[in-house]
């Protein structure tokens, strides 16, 4: 089957992808295209999207052959930086990142299937903003940054700032995210993701709760909620309880992650029902690292 | 306006003009004629369309023919022909892992796929691998079968 009508354009370095969009304001650029093509198919962005860009990629800039996008490198201040190319099925497989990153890597293989994460990208699971991005449980608890390239040169966004609204981020128009950042003193942090779906692969999370503990640093406790509000949600009051360490804390925490939530009806779940299970595995992931499991 | 691909398919250097809007699968089936690779939901979900780039299982609904320029696809029909059967392909008939055949090849191509990276995974590995892939017929009890007995 043919999709509608779509033009292809490769990009070979950085500077080429900025200068075809450049040309082309209204291309997309494109990494794995697991969410873009679907939605040159529908004709319409998903329904995460409205709100955001609506309208359906009709140029993609491909950029999967830009060598420095391909890979995941240490930089200078010790932060391993993952490039926009890079595959999620790369990202969990990656010795150092599955050492010190537990918790990627577990939202990681959460993330669709064995071959849509041979394709798919952690730089386009964010991209696409959907509040139900796996790999945004991990990055926004270890305060990620995103490295982006546009016509005004290279930012760094932090990710608790790159989610404005369900398809909408914080990158600038004909902005490249080139890649995503995690701090060295985030390693050795150890969480836990809870996840419920209709199935356990493929479908996107009814509810996610990632709950993680980094020793050392201010807040220690993170708790991030997905597909319960427009974007991907920290809960910084939950987590600051929690490090207080009082009574009933994780009941307490999973209380205040209810009312931080605001989730709407639809196909997969109530609203009530959502809000239930956020307590739930709030509750269960504090659970989890108290008693020293999790990853 | 095409694009100029060069990619090889099962071994085969084609080089062929495509259009933006060609998918891989497109590709595949409707200009190269090989057809093991089908087309169920067309949206990733059900894994009918996997083939191998690169060695690595994707979803070739997924992937627009212009981006395979400069890789290596395997198709079912890269794996063995009706009278040379890969060994997989003998553990699926003779422990009755197919029915209508419809998600077969896509599950043969990523068991190969999971093989390469890890051969001896546990059935729960492969039960992984096969996530992304849909059989509405055996119940996955005769595929998982036959995929222990090859890597036994």
């Amino acid at each position: 089957m043919l999709l509608p009508e779509l033009s292809y354009l490769r990009a070979r370095s950085v500077e080429e992808a900025l200068a075809l969009w450049s040309e082309k304001p209204d291309a997309r650029f494109m990494a794995g295209g697991t969410d873009l093509l679907p939605q040159a198919r529908c004709g319409t962005c998903s329904p995460v999207c409205k709100g955001g860009d609506s309208s359906p990629p009709r140029t993609v800039i491909d950029v999967k052959s830009i060598p420095e996008l391909r890979e995941i490198r240490q930089t200078e201040d010790g932060s391993l930086a993952i490039g926009a190319a890079v595959s999620v099925a790369s990202v969990a497989r990656h010795p150092e990142l599955r050492r010190h990153y537990p918790l990627l890597v577990d939202c990681c293989l959460s993330l669709g299937s064995y071959p849509l994460r041979n394709r798919a990208t952690v730089v386009g699971n964010i991209c696409n903003a959907s509040p139900c991005a796996d790999t945004s449980a991990a990055l926004l608890a270890l305060d990620a940054r995103v490295a982006a390239v546009g016509p005004g040169g290279r930012r760094e966004i932090d990710m608790g700032d790159f989610f404005q609204g369900p398809g909408q981020t914080a990158l600038r128009a004909g902005e490249l995210v080139v890649e995503v950042l995690l701090h060295e003193k985030y390693r050795g942090g150890r969480g836990h993701y809870g996840r419920i779906a209709r199935r356990r692969a493929v479908d996107i999370s009814t509810v996610a709760v990632a709950v993680s503990y980094f020793a050392g640093l201010e807040p220690g406790h993170r708790i991030t909620l997905l597909s319960v509000a427009p974007t991907p949600l920290r809960v910084p009051e939950a987590e600051k309880l929690l490090d207080r360490k009082g009574p009933d804390a994780a009941e307490k925490a999973a209380e205040i992650c209810i009312a931080a939530c605001s989730p709407i009806d639809d196909v997969r779940a109530s609203a009530g029902y959502r809000r239930a299970m956020v307590g739930v595995l709030a509750e269960r992931g504090v659970r989890t690292l108290a008693v020293g499991a999790g990853r | 306006m095409g694009t100029e691909i060069k990619v090889e398919v099962n071994g085969v250097v084609e080089s062929r003009e495509v259009e933006g809007n060609q998918t891989l699968l497109s590709f595949l089936r409707d200009t190269l004629d090989l057809t093991g690779a089908k087309e169920g939901c067309n949206e990733g979900e059900c894994g009918s369309c996997v083939v191998l780039l690169d060695g690595l299982a994707v979803n070739s609904c997924l992937i627009l023919a212009a981006e395979a320029d400069g890789h290596e696809v395997t198709t079912i029909e890269g794996i063995g022909d009706g009278e040379n059967l890969h060994p997989l392909q003998k553990a699926f008939l003779k422990h009755h892992a197919v029915q209508c055949g419809f998600c077969t090849s896509g599950i043969i191509l990523s068991t190969l796929s999971l093989l390469k990276e890890n051969d001896k995974p546990s059935e729960q590995e492969i039960r992984e691998a096969l996530s992304g892939n849909l059989c509405r017929c055996t119940g996955y009890r005769q595929i998982v079968d036959a995929i222990l007995e090859v890597v036994s």
